[in-house]
């Protein structure tokens, strides 16, 4: 190189970017790393599983891998009545959320509660098991922790899944959602300054603990979706808006989601589109006085995925 | 080019590779805006041809951003790179054999990371969209041997001193190659939370900031002197705008995320060093400005130089929104509005967009040693460019506005939807105004190589008038 002046560039060069990436990525990573997880964050990482996004247990995203939530009315092994109660559903092989297998993923006391009172030590992903959240006042200060129901209560995955009010697939619907790029357009976060009153509680920093991806998203060409369960919690609602938009709201920009119905309906009847397409362009011209039916769906379509999860949005 | 993929070294012409990268960009810039159009005509008319669900919108968006970043923006970095660095260091490039093999796995990269991207494949964070086996890729297949090429025909150079337009490509990706495996560190080590989301808008921040700005700025850097004859203005301004990128530029990037719960000093930091990037900011544009002095009239009268400035003065607006918008007081209002959207169509299509068109116009005319094809076709391209874009940029921006007030006022969403709708028809045209000038350059530049009139040798393109 020749001159003096290009070896100290290139050293000061090495120092400034080291510098500014010790500040920019070091230092942050250790703060965050270092906040304990909410109760919202243990719902997550449960409710979701290990990864939302590409992944080995899910190469083409169809929502494969993720565990199952379920609402009991009754306890799967007594069968006595208790108060509604959501369980996380890991079946055999289901990959474990972070929080589970990693350290520093849920914060030093969430941890230690969850080892010694949730006995989450005893769980393996091999075996899979149920989960819940709980939490325990010790102080004044309630902290949530993991409890593996399966060593604490007896919960087995077979009963717990047949005793199960209400089944909740949205550990598969957030992968509809990431794969389907519902985030292009709807955020998962209210903004901190205001939108408090349309959009609800903005999260706080330990609700992401061992979610991956967060998906916030940053263009918001449509509504914040982070409570959307809380505002509007209509199945029919959501069933036509997920069809075509226009259906419900007739200045909607959103896409049409009809082709998550998959090939047949509820029944086992095949879903023709194009038909469908046909009579809606006469209804929207003014020709037929009614819309077009929409399709009931399927209990293993991807739309079903993706209802839960947004209506799992509270 | 197949033929030089097994030629030997001394038997490929200089500036192959450079060629090759300057069309395969121009194919990826024609691609990247047609699916831009496609997805702005989605937005303003969402019932219109819904039947090939393989083009959805969630689908297409990130298509589109990918196409153009990587494939046109990227591209014709590499294409100014491989033939500014050997003009520079009055040498041959260091290996044209690995530029041609270079762009050809470039493009089979790029094809693949898209359409796994298409076909929903994704990691699902915004800008690092692709999933980590082609995130690897592009470092170590894509990105690195552009490095080594252009870092070793900077090393193998016979001038004495560096110009200032090779530090930054040197610094630029170099730095690319560690944005990209630091920034996707959290695909690699499956880091999740906060950690993740700010991970991903740390790389969002840096790839633009450590690589496209500065690029763009080192074409214009080389291609102004060059073209009216002026010397640079200031070699030591360009010393205060290159060191100041490295230090400030690097440094914000939670301003992306200040109405998120990340750590209070975190976003403090963030929007203080966002404010400091006018600093590289103004040294730059001024030097550039102040270079042209007395050849005010090439804006006029010569493709490139009206290219490069109209990219320059796009520059001034980019900078004073970069700079203050991410500042807390401003953030809250335009924050996920169209405004950002609008903001990104101006450093991407604006600023460097205009700096790379005019490097491929002045590389593709050296290295074939033949005058523009045609300057009526130049001068349409510039105008439907220009135009297009304007049109994009008034509307986005008048359309984030809106956005903004109907947040901060709590009006119901639906009614910002409708206000917005006639800006997102023409954001539309603006976006198809680009898509189809893009045509136009690309069979100008194409008559350029086959029938352009030859240069007499020891001449410039700049130095012959033009034909048609």
């Amino acid at each position: 190189m020749g001159f003096r002046e290009y070896r100290v560039g290139s050293i000061l060069f090495g120092v400034a970017l080291s510098g500014s990436m010790f500040v920019t990525v070091y230092m942050p990573g250790l703060d965050i790393s270092g906040v304990s997880s909410t109760a919202t964050a243990l719902e997550k990482q449960l409710t979701y599983g290990k990864n939302s996004g590409f992944d080995y247990g899910d190469l083409f995203l169809h929502g494969t891998d993720k565990p199952i939530k379920v609402i009991l009315k009754t306890d799967p092994v007594t069968g006595a009545s208790i108060d509604d109660t959501a369980a996380y559903v890991f079946k055999p092989g289901t990959s474990f959320p972070s929080g589970l297998i990693h350290d520093h993923i849920l914060g030093e006391k969430v941890q230690a509660l969850s080892t010694s009172e949730g006995k989450v030590g005893q769980a393996n992903q091999a075996a899979g098991g149920v989960f819940l959240v709980t939490s325990k006042v010790t102080n004044g200060v309630e902290t949530p922790y993991i409890e593996f129901a399966t060593a604490t209560k007896g919960w087995g995955v077979d009963a717990t899944l047949s005793a199960a009010s209400e089944t909740i697939l949205a550990g598969a619907g957030k992968t509809m959602f990431v794969r389907e790029g519902c985030w292009w357009c709807h955020t998962l976060l209210p903004e901190q300054t205001h939108d408090w009153q349309s959009f609800g509680r903005p999260p706080v920093l330990g609700d992401f603990n061992g979610e991956s991806p967060t998906t916030f998203g940053s263009d918001r060409k449509a509504p914040d979706l982070l409570h959307v369960g809380s505002r509007n919690s209509s199945k029919e609602w959501m069933t036509l808006h997920f069809f075509n938009p226009r259906l419900v709201q007739p200045h909607s920009i959103m896409p049409r989601y009809d082709y998550l119905w998959g090939p047949k309906d509820k029944a086992g009847k095949a879903i023709d589109l194009a038909k469908w397409d046909e009579e809606f362009v006469a209804y929207r011209d003014g020709e037929s006085v009614y819309p077009p039916d929409v399709p009931e769906y399927a209990d293993d379509s991807e739309i079903r995925y993706l209802m839960d999860f947004v209506l799992n949005l509270k | 080019m197949i033929k030089y993929l097994f030629a030997k070294e001394k038997d490929i012409p200089g500036g192959t590779a450079a060629i090759f990268f300057s069309f395969s960009a121009i194919m990826w810039f024609i691609i990247g805006t047609g699916i831009g159009s496609f997805n702005a005509a989605k937005l303003a008319f969402p019932d219109w041809f819904t039947h090939l669900y393989a083009l959805q919108f969630g689908h297409m968006r990130q298509v589109h951003v990918h196409a153009v970043i990587f494939g046109w923006i990227t591209g014709a970095f590499a294409a100014s790179a491989m033939y500014v660095v050997p003009q520079l260091g009055n040498t041959k490039l260091w290996s044209e054999k690995l530029g041609v093999w270079n762009c050809f796995l470039w493009n089979v990269g790029l094809a693949l990371g898209l359409s796994t991207l298409w076909f929903g494949m994704t990691s699902g964070r915004e800008y690092s969209d692709f999933i980590w086996p082609i995130d690897i890729y592009i470092a170590l297949v894509m990105v690195l041997p552009l490095f080594i090429n252009i870092f070793m025909s900077i090393v193998t150079r016979r001038t004495q001193g560096i110009y200032t337009t090779n530090w930054f490509f040197a610094g630029s990706f170099f730095m690319l190659i560690i944005v990209f495996l630091v920034g996707n560190a959290p695909e690699f080590f499956h880091l999740t939370g906060l950690n993740e989301a700010y991970m991903t808008w740390w790389f969002a921040h840096n790839v633009l900031g450590l690589l496209i700005t500065p690029v763009a700025a080192a074409i214009t850097y080389y291609i102004v002197p060059k073209v009216t004859g002026n010397p640079l203005y200031s070699h030591r301004v360009g010393h205060l705008h290159f060191w100041s990128i490295v230090v400030f530029y690097s440094t914000p990037a939670a301003h992306h995320l200040m109405s998120s719960p990340l750590p209070e000093w975190l976003k403090s930091f963030a929007s203080v060093e966002g404010v400091l990037i006018l600093v590289p900011a103004v040294a730059y544009v001024c030097n550039i400005l102040l270079t042209m002095q007395g050849k005010w009239a090439m804006f006029v009268e010569n493709v490139e130089i009206k290219y490069t400035i109209t990219g320059v003065l796009l520059a001034i607006p980019l900078n004073m929104q970069g700079g203050f918008q991410q500042t807390r007081a401003i953030n809250w209002y335009v924050h996920g509005t169209g405004w950002i959207v609008a903001h990104a169509h101006l450093a991407l299509l604006g600023f460097s967009t205009f700096a790379e068109a005019a490097a491929v116009y002045y590389g593709i005319q050296t290295i074939a040693r033949r005058k523009l094809y045609s300057l009526s076709l130049a001068n349409f391209h510039f105008w439907m460019l220009l135009i297009g874009f304007s049109l994009y940029w008034v509307s986005m921006t008048i359309a984030g506005l809106i956005q903004g007030a109907g947040k901060i006022y709590e009006v119901p969403y639906m009614d910002i939807v409708i206000a917005e709708h006639p800006y997102m028809i023409v954001r539309w045209l603006g976006g198809t105004m680009v898509f189809l000038g893009n045509f136009v350059w690309l069979y100008n530049m194409y008559m350029t190589v086959k029938a352009g009139d030859k240069l007499p040798v020891g001449l410039q393109p700049q130095d012959v008038a033009y034909v048609r």
